[in-house]
């Protein structure tokens, strides 16, 4: 490895490569000149090639949030007998790949161009400018504000409520607990709203609380171990309701329940239904639901129908947006708990409880 | 001295060409086995570097990393692992962040400002590590690796509401920052984007690299430390200091490649800024042999793999997974490593040959016992 007298070698390579890079760089046309053309979702026919989705990092394949945004790509798809395209970020990806990619999307004749998660937000609002015909959705985000820009919003808050009562008033230890994915605002949201509701239940009430990683790279919501780990540290130190809004990792917070049985509350789509979760399913309470489907499916009808959706689209109790899922019989057989999660819905949809968000 | 040095060349080209040639035809071998064709992905992607858009997007993440490279380098030519680059960028990239939302400087004093935030704090990180190793004898990579992880928590605080976090939506960032802190870069227009200012700093931080090394007495100390430390210490070189300012050194220009995308671009650390780039650096600077031009080349190819392959995704008739260049990523380092011992020592048994050849001939000749070419190495 030694390294002497190249240094004309050296200046000489140096020079070349610096040369050829900046020089490369320009030259030839951009991707999405040579796509294809646009198109116009005017007048009531859809001519559009279909839905662009685009996930966040350790997207497809949670079982959780991304995929209830695929199920809903994939009824529309499948409803209005239009195409669909579905992407995957790479790593070490910045801001400016989220453009490029949206701007395939647009570019190749996509419409609506879905960004499932907050952080396609500034690519959505660059985008969405240089295609003022295409529709936009943009999924737990409220920044981007444009006529073509649909913002789809879910009060989280609400279903987490109402598992926070469900778990308070299952709990036999006045003991219960909550795990999410990643420590960001989003998941405090969660949290917030399940304190509020064992709190309106029973004031006193331990509530142990854990994130399982600070940043989404390190796989707070991807590693069923970190979700199971968590899960029998709570269950260890008493709690016997465990509410998780972690994503794939809850998988590994309700197997954990199911082993100590105890009791597990889902989160996002119906989890008692779920095949992978077959075997531990008795020990579901039940699932707050964000339904991310529903609303990627609405955001695509309201497009082909020529009328796309604008605005903040807000999923609430009312609406259906969010819920609380009872599939269990076991859940369904315990009546003081059903009828308090009951009224506590309806509660907040006659306005009688404000849930707040934080 | 022409002829040593055509040896020298084609050992060096030869490790890193054989590397590739091996990982290639690995995942050729990979995309057979899932009944693919095993060409069309590369003309796909080759199809896409000459895209002027992904070019800009190449070029970018290239001076990123470039730089992270040049930091592992750094600590591999004294004989260092420094894997805590990932942390020392992150949080560089966080403190300058919130010194540039904070500080509002004219550019000219703004700009110097934030480079200098972001490499002392890249040193400060990389410094403890430093101090650990020559005070306490602690491995510098057990140090590195838990300060990662430190530095995630740590990031985790400061971009509290309560310190220094400004919540965007559901994005915790740092603020935007001052513009006068923006580093202006190649405007190329809306459909092509903008090649990062700091791209010049990258260039600039190889050529530095290369004189510091190759030019300097500190080089020197720098580089005979790290092929032995014993050595180095009997021609009067203070060892401890060497590890201590080589750490610091290198955590300096960790620091730095965060920078493009933070002054080019995202003007705001938040929860979207790319993490990892220590980890890739530490690819690229095995594939580009610690030098500064084999790293140039190491980085583009890296950052071309990972802005083309996205376009496997949208390939027509037949799509083709992206991690495609995922596989081909991991066989390269495999096949970085295995090469370059390979070649080392198929080097050392030419040179031996060639050694013994020269003997005997002149043995042969004049039956005199010295020759000088012995003596070349």
């Amino acid at each position: 490895m030694r390294t002497k007298s190249r240094k004309t070698t050296f200046s000489r390579a140096a020079l070349a490569v610096t040369v050829l890079a900046l020089a490369a760089a320009g030259c030839g046309k951009s991707s999405t000149e040579s796509g294809g053309g646009g198109s116009s979702a005017s007048a009531g026919t859809y001519s559009g090639k279909g839905i662009g989705l685009a996930y966040d990092v350790g997207g497809k394949g949670d079982q959780s949030f991304n995929d209830a945004a695929f199920a809903g790509f994939q009824k529309a798809e499948k409803e209005f007998g239009i195409g669909g395209r579905d992407v995957e970020p790479s790593d070490n990806e910045s801001s400016a790949d989220k453009v490029q990619r949206l701007e395939q999307l647009a570019r190749a004749g996509y419409n609506p161009v879905i960004g499932v998660g907050f952080v396609y937000a500034p690519a959505v609002k660059e985008v969405a400018a240089k295609y003022p015909k295409v529709t936009f959705g943009i999924v737990d985000d409220d920044t981007v504000k444009a006529k073509n820009v649909a913002d789809l919003l879910f009060d989280a808050e609400q279903s987490s409520y109402l598992a926070g009562v469900a778990a308070a008033k299952a709990t036999k230890k006045h003991h219960i607990g909550f795990i999410g994915g990643v420590d960001v605002p989003l998941i405090h949201t969660f949290e917030a709203g399940f304190d509020q509701g064992a709190r309106s239940v029973d004031p006193k009430i331990k509530i142990e609380s854990q994130y399982l990683t600070q940043t989404a790279q390190e796989g707070g919501f991807s590693s069923p171990d970190k979700g199971k780990d968590a899960a029998s540290g709570q269950i260890e130190a008493g709690a016997d309701v465990i509410y998780h809004a972690a994503g794939l990792s809850g998988q590994g917070v309700i197997q954990s329940a199911a082993q100590h049985k105890v009791w597990a509350i889902g989160v996002d789509s119906d989890q008692y239904k779920q095949s992978s979760l077959a075997d531990y399913k008795d020990w579901i309470l039940g699932s707050a639901l964000k339904n991310v489907g529903g609303a990627v499916y609405e955001l695509t009808r309201s497009v082909v129908q020529g009328k796309p959706l604008s605005g903040e689209v807000r999923g609430d109790l009312k609406s259906g947006g969010v819920g609380f899922a009872d599939s269990n019989p076991r859940y369904r057989a315990m009546k003081d708990v059903v009828a308090a999660v009951e009224k506590a819905r309806q509660d907040i949809i006659d306005g009688k409880v404000t849930v707040e968000a934080r | 001295m022409k002829k040593f040095d055509k040896e020298r060349v084609l050992l060096a080209v030869a490790g890193p060409v054989i590397a590739l040639v091996a990982a290639i035809v690995l995942t050729s071998i990979v995309l057979i086995a899932s009944g693919k064709s095993p060409i069309e992905p590369y003309t796909l992607m080759l199809q896409q570097a000459g895209y002027s858009d992904v070019q800009v997007l190449i070029l970018n993440q290239a001076s990123m990393y470039y730089l992270a490279a040049l930091a592992v380098a750094i600590g591999f030519r004294m004989n260092l692992f420094n894997i805590g680059v990932d942390g020392q960028y992150r949080l560089a990239a966080v403190i300058t962040a919130v010194v540039g939302a904070h500080l509002a400087l004219p550019s000219f004093l703004q700009i110097p400002v934030l480079l200098l935030v972001g490499m002392l704090t890249g040193a400060l990180w990389s410094g403890i590590a430093g101090v650990l190793k020559v005070t306490r004898g602690v491995s510098e990579v057990v140090a590195t690796i838990m300060l990662n992880s430190i530095a995630t928590a740590l990031i985790g605080y400061l971009t509290l509401s309560s310190v220094w976090g400004v919540q965007v939506g559901n994005n915790m960032t740092t603020g935007t920052m001052k513009k006068s802190g923006w580093f202006p870069g190649i405007d190329l227009g809306a459909e092509v984007g903008e090649i990062y200012g700091l791209v010049f700093l990258a260039v600039a931080m190889g050529v530095v690299y290369w004189i510091v090394l190759n030019r300097t007495r500190f080089g020197f100390d720098l580089r005979a430390t790290g092929e032995s430390e014993t050595a180095a210490a009997a021609s009067g070189v203070d060892a401890k200091k060497m590890v201590l300012t080589a750490m610091l050194i290198s955590g300096a220009v960790a620091g730095l490649s965060g920078l493009p995308l933070l002054l080019g671009d995202a003007h705001t650390y938040s929860l979207s800024f790319p993490t990892g780039l220590g980890f890739t650096g530490i690819t690229i600077a095995l594939l580009g042999r610690n030098n500064p031009v084999g790293i140039a080349f190491a980085a583009l190819l890296i950052a071309f793999l990972d802005k083309a392959s996205p376009a496997l995704d949208y390939a027509t008739p037949v799509a083709y997974e992206k991690e495609i260049a995922t596989i081909m990523q991991g066989l390269i380092v495999f096949a970085v490593v295995i090469s370059y011992e390979a070649v080392r020592q198929w080097g050392l048994r030419r040179q031996q040959k060639r050694v013994g050849a020269e003997l005997a001939a002149a043995a042969a000749a004049l039956n005199n016992s010295e020759k000088k070419e012995v003596a070349a190495r």
